[in-house]
């Protein structure tokens, strides 16, 4: 029974790939569609890739990218052909512009705040200048005494 | 750089303060953020051109040339989708005061199951158009069901809305804007 259910399971398990089945012309159109579909955010499940859902306009945005790469379109037309359409937030990888200046530029920013903080807190903890604090001789010759005295003698 | 004692002693306990605060108010900024409402790059650019079959006579045809001149909405609806049903009966109550035409755009339907919910719910739209395959709705940078968008006489979208229209988007929305467009000129 066991191995039967085995055998049946493995014959199934194409179908939990079988998503599309695109034909392409070329190796290139396939390599520009499979860069394409992990660049283009599904804008019903806004955290997935249109390449990685299981949602319905997901699939007809495939479509759609499959269809024109199929029509001769370039890379760059695709993804003019959607930000058209839904915008830069459609891009994972947004372009550099004044709308997304603080996206791209925030994090350089808080690493050079954190690096500034970083450099402060070193500064303040490492002296350069090592500094005699008790500058009296005979209060020093006192100090030195007390430390080579045995335990037992300055607990008085 | 040698700061008063005192003052850089007030810095330790106000500078991790402000940095909470600003913390704070972003997050709350964007708890009350909508992540679905992405910005149309639609609004004011011209409306996509469509030409699609009506769903109740499918062999004629419903295209954005024959809207010019007219101020219209385009609803985007379909039988499965629960906000459309929240949102039908608001539909209704604007098309009886007849301040514009509302097209539907039956998005990834059943055209029997299509006209069914209209059957049993009432009809606001002037005309629907289906669009099986959502093309139409690519074109239109339709991403949720429902989403409604108002277009001028000249043709360009000038509002977007994603998600069921409320009475109180109709009252402060939709019937103001659609007051000053119907006033323009075609």
């Amino acid at each position: 029974m066991k191995p039967l259910l085995i055998v049946l399971l493995l014959l199934l398990s194409p179908l939990a790939n079988a998503v599309d089945a695109y034909q392409f012309a070329n190796p290139e159109q396939q390599a520009a569609y499979n860069s394409l579909v992990t660049e283009l955010r599904c804008l019903v499940c806004q955290n997935q890739t249109i390449g990685d859902s299981n949602a319905e306009l997901a699939a007809d945005l495939r479509r759609q990218v499959h269809e024109m790469l199929q029509q001769g379109k370039s890379k760059a037309d695709i993804q003019q052909f959607m930000t058209d359409r839904y915008g830069d937030f459609v891009l994972y990888n947004p372009p550099f512009k004044a709308k997304t200046g603080l996206l791209w530029l925030g994090p350089v920013a808080f690493l050079a705040v954190g690096l500034l903080v970083v450099f402060l807190v070193i500064r303040r903890k490492n002296p350069t200048q090592p500094t005699n604090i008790i500058e009296d001789a005979e209060k020093l010759a006192a100090v030195h005494r007390l430390l080579t005295e045995k335990d037992t003698e300055n607990l008085s | 750089m040698s700061l008063p004692p005192f003052f850089i002693n007030m810095l330790k306990f106000i500078l991790p303060l402000v940095l909470f605060v600003v913390l704070a108010v972003f997050l709350a900024l964007g708890l009350n953020l909508n992540p679905h409402d992405i910005p149309s790059p639609f609004i004011n650019k011209p409306a996509p051109v469509f030409s699609a079959p009506k769903l109740t006579a499918p062999t004629e045809k419903l295209s954005t040339a024959d809207l010019k001149g007219k101020v219209w909405l385009l609803n985007v609806w379909a039988s499965w989708c629960v906000s459309c049903r929240a949102e039908h009966p608001v539909l209704n109550q604007l098309a009886k005061q007849q301040a514009v035409v509302i097209v539907g755009l039956n998005y990834k339907d059943e055209p029997d199951a299509a006209k069914n919910w209209l059957d049993t719910l009432g009809n606001p739209y002037t005309v629907s158009i289906m669009d099986q395959d959502g093309r139409i709705g690519i074109d239109w940078g339709v991403y949720g069901v429902p989403e409604t968008f108002v277009i001028d006489k000249k043709g360009i979208i000038r509002y977007k809305h994603t998600g069921a229209v409320t009475v109180d988007d109709v009252q402060k929305i939709f019937l103001p804007l659609i007051a000053t467009l119907q006033a323009e000129n075609p």
